[in-house]
Formats: structure tokens, C-alpha cells, sequence
């Protein structure tokens, strides 16, 4: 567990990993779209606009699936002090804020033609937009402060104290407001879903992860790489300033 | 009445006098928040009472809002947080013992003033009382998750508005347990006491994590 600390282990880590999950991402997904729109059948309520659930459903999924990576990262931050937690954490932030988004998207999408308006504020839909709010805040900090170190460890607190206020926000938001259809696919008695609409979505919701995993990895290479072409440039300009010639180019 | 924390709370309550304008110009704020209101959506004296006590625990935590970024970074910045968390006392005491403080002389005129600006919005005596009640029960809860915000932005020079964009959000529940106290004293058929129960578990959990959540913060932060 603690190779994953060090930078340079993620990096030759995610050198194969990436095409790896990159070429099944591709698969799954390519397999995913075909069954949503030649194979699943349409509804016999909601006709040809139950297809946007097999993107809906995912992104969901994938919006909470984020801030649980990213609170497990925090977490690493905070016990640990990985400088890899760090990235981990950062990067989560907005790949968890796209899903939500995604998912928020889809669902007005899906609500003109189903409600007969794009938004209404049901519990499950506000739910989801605070939790964007929080993630976009979050991205704000790390905006923000400019130290990474100190960055990240403020981020890692505020990231717990929103996972504790995550089920309090969605409780009272139930509380206040509740027209949303209840939860289909994790209930006690199985599915409630027909098994030709819940294959493709399965598929869907795996490769939809490994899109997660893919983006994730490589921008936590991305963010590894940034801090080590920053450590360069201020080594390159403090011996620049050593021999009297301070240079601001960044180090090759 | 000598101990290193109510010398503390002593301390709070002298520069927050001294320094003057947190207690009195929030609830200045609130009073222009409530005028400007039926501006924008015309002087329905029926539409006024009925979004009234929305109204006014809306601009209540925008008020709260205001001098909360000055909660540690005025010690930071000059030098005591370092102090304070040097000594025996634990820091997690220490946030408490301020947010208390903060609490007392920024949020308590607000709760005061509030059901008196029902007036305004043409509220009855029993639904300002719902308000004063639900805003004096709730209204730590709001300190206590902005405490871990401005422990969040204390480095920031103008973290003001990013501490806003992340505390707001946590703040929904109280928000949404406040109004449904104030509007059940207004009468409808939810019994007060249920929401102001919720309102008083949500203060009273705020109140103990939150303290650690911000000194971790701050400890952090230091370094």
C-alpha cells in the first residue's frame, strides 16, 4: 500500500494502466451505446426517452463514486501525508464535478418531455446540485491557495467535513421535498428493473467507471509531473540567482 | 472566572467591543437585506408574510456571514493564534470558546433584531417568536460550520468569498430546519417542536465536531 505513496512507482504504475483501462473504457462503452439504442427496448410509459437513464444512472453513480475516492485521498492526505493523496484528491474534484453535472444535465433533459419542465426542485435533484456546489467550492480552494501542500490539506478537511454533511444535506433535503422516483436498482427484493434494460445499463455503469479511472490516472500523472517541473524551475532559478544570472525559463 | 479560556472569552468580548461595527453592523445589513426585499418583489403585504420568516433567516446567515472570516485571521495574522496554540489548553477548546464568543456578539444581536424586523414583514407575534426561537436554537450551528470555513481560508488574504461558497452549502440543513420551525409557529401542520428538535441535534453535532474539523485546520495550516 505504501508503494503507492511514491510518485515515481504511480508513474510506472500508470504508464500501462492508462491505455489498459483507456482500451476497455472504449469497449465497454462502444458495447454500452449499442445495446442502449439497438437493443434495450423503449418504454412502454416513457417511450424513446427512458435512453437518457443509461447516461443519467452512471453519471450519478459516478458523481458520489468520485467524492468517496476523493475522501479516501483526503484521508491519505491527512493520516499519511502522501504528496500522491495530494493529486489523488485534486484530481477527483473536477472529473466528480463533471459526472455530477452530467448527470444533472441529463435528467432536466429527461424532465422537459417527462414533468414537462427542466427543472423542479425535488429532493434527489437538489441533492445532487449541492453536492455539485461542493465539489465546485472545493475546486475554488484549490484554486485559491496557491502553496499545493497547504492547498491539499485544507481541502482534504473541508472534503471530510462535506462526506459527514453529505447524508445530513440529503436527509433534510428528503425532509423538505420528495417527488423523485425511489432508488430501482438497489433494493431488498432485487431489481425492479426488466433485464434487458438493466444489462445495458450495467455495462454502461462499468465503462462509465473506467472512464473515471482512466481520466483519474492520468491526471494524477499530470499533477505529478506539474509539481515536479515546479520544483526544477525553482531549483534552476535559486542557482540562476547563485551565479548571479536569475533565469525564469522552466527547466527541460 | 480565571482560567485560560474564559480569559479568552474575555479577551473576544473586549476586541470585538473595541474594534466595534460586527454586532451592530450585521444587524444594519439585516435591516437593509429586509428593506430591499419588498423592492424587488412589490409591497404584497400576503406574499410578505407568508416568504417573511424565509426572508429573514436568509439575510440572518448572510449576516452571519460577514465578519466571519475575521474569526482567526486577526490572530493569525498578528501572531496569538501561534500562541494560543502553544499553551496547555487544547486548540479544539480554544475554536470553541471563540466561536462562543463570535457567536455572542455577532450572531445574538441578530437574534434579537430578527423578529423585531418582522414587523416589517408583516408577521404575527407568535411567528416572530417562531422566528426568534428557531434563529437563537440554530444559529450556532451556523457559527460552528463557518468556523471550519475561516480555518479553511485564514491564510487567504480575501478569503471572504471563498469561505461564503464553502460554508453556504453546509448550511442548507439549518436553513431548511429553521424555516420549517418558523413557518410551523406561524401555524400549518407540521408541530414546531419537530423541526426545532432537528435544528437543536444539528447545533448541538456542529458544535462538537466541528471545533476538531477547524483546529485540524489550523494546526495544518501552520505548519
Amino acid at each position: 500500500m505504501l508503494r503507492y505513496a511514491n510518485p515515481s512507482f504511480v508513474l510506472r504504475f500508470v504508464k500501462p494502466a492508462i491505455p489498459i483501462c483507456a482500451g476497455l473504457t472504449a469497449i465497454l462503452l462502444a458495447v454500452g451505446l449499442y445495446l442502449v439504442f439497438f437493443v434495450a427496448p423503449a418504454d412502454y410509459q416513457q417511450g424513446e426517452t427512458v435512453r437518457i437513464m443509461y447516461i443519467h444512472v452512471p453519471a450519478a453513480w459516478l458523481g458520489m463514486f468520485a467524492y468517496m475516492v476523493m475522501s479516501s485521498a483526503a484521508l491519505g492526505t491527512l493520516v499519511w501525508r502522501h504528496p500522491v493523496a495530494d493529486a489523488a484528491q485534486k484530481s477527483a474534484a473536477p472529473l466528480g464535478a463533471m459526472f455530477t453535472f452530467v448527470c444533472l444535465v441529463t435528467g432536466s433533459l429527461w424532465g422537459k418531455p417527462m414533468w414537462g419542465t427542466y427543472w423542479v426542485w425535488d429532493a434527489r435533484l437538489t441533492s445532487m446540485l449541492v453536492l455539485l456546489l461542493i465539489y465546485l467550492a472545493l475546486i475554488a480552494l484549490w484554486q485559491t491557495i496557491e502553496e499545493p501542500q497547504r492547498a491539499a490539506k485544507a481541502a482534504a478537511v473541508m472534503t471530510l467535513v462535506g462526506l459527514v454533511n453529505i447524508p445530513i444535506i440529503k436527509f433534510s433535503v428528503d425532509w423538505w421535498n420528495t417527488l423523485h422516483q425511489p432508488a430501482s436498482v438497489f433494493t431488498t427484493s432485487g431489481p425492479a428493473i426488466y433485464s434487458s434494460m438493466l444489462w445495458p445499463l450495467l455495462i454502461m455503469a462499468v465503462g462509465a467507471t473506467f472512464l473515471f479511472l482512466t481520466l483519474h490516472m492520468m491526471s494524477i500523472r499530470n499533477e505529478i509531473l506539474r509539481r515536479r517541473l515546479d520544483r526544477l524551475t525553482h531549483l534552476a532559478v535559486a542557482a540562476g540567482e547563485a551565479r548571479g544570472t536569475a533565469s525564469f525559463e522552466p527547466a527541460r | 472566572m480565571s482560567g485560560p479560556l474564559s480569559s479568552l472569552v474575555r479577551r473576544e468580548i473586549a476586541i470585538a467591543r473595541r474594534i466595534g461595527g460586527g454586532g451592530s453592523m450585521g444587524v444594519v445589513f439585516l435591516l437593509v437585506l429586509v428593506t430591499i426585499v419588498p423592492f424587488a418583489i412589490g409591497p404584497d403585504l400576503n406574499l410578505l408574510r407568508r416568504i417573511g420568516p424565509a426572508i429573514l433567516w436568509i439575510a440572518s446567515l448572510l449576516a452571519m456571514l460577514l465578519g466571519l472570516d475575521r474569526l482567526f485571521q486577526a490572530d493569525w495574522e498578528d501572531g496569538s493564534l501561534d500562541q494560543l496554540q502553544l499553551g496547555a489548553t487544547p486548540l479544539e477548546a480554544v475554536v470553541f470558546v471563540k466561536c462562543l464568543a463570535h457567536w455572542a456578539t455577532t450572531a445574538l444581536p441578530l437574534v434579537v433584531a430578527a423578529p423585531l424586523m418582522g414587523l416589517l414583514m408583516a408577521q404575527e407575534p407568535e411567528s416572530m417568536l417562531g422566528i426568534g426561537v428557531s434563529l437563537l436554537v440554530g444559529s450556532p450551528a451556523m457559527t460552528f460550520i463557518g468556523a471550519v470555513g475561516a480555518a479553511a481560508t485564514v491564510s487567504l488574504r480575501r478569503g471572504g468569498l471563498l469561505m461564503a461558497l464553502l460554508v453556504l452549502p453546509l448550511c442548507i440543513p439549518a436553513l431548511i430546519f429553521g424555516v420549517s420551525a418558523a413557518n410551523a409557529a406561524a401555524g400549518g401542520t407540521v408541530p414546531f417542536l419537530t423541526p426545532l428538535a432537528v435544528l437543536a441535534a444539528l447545533t448541538l453535532a456542529s458544535g462538537a465536531l466541528c471545533p476538531f474539523a477547524a483546529a485540524a485546520l489550523l494546526r495544518r495550516l501552520g505548519e
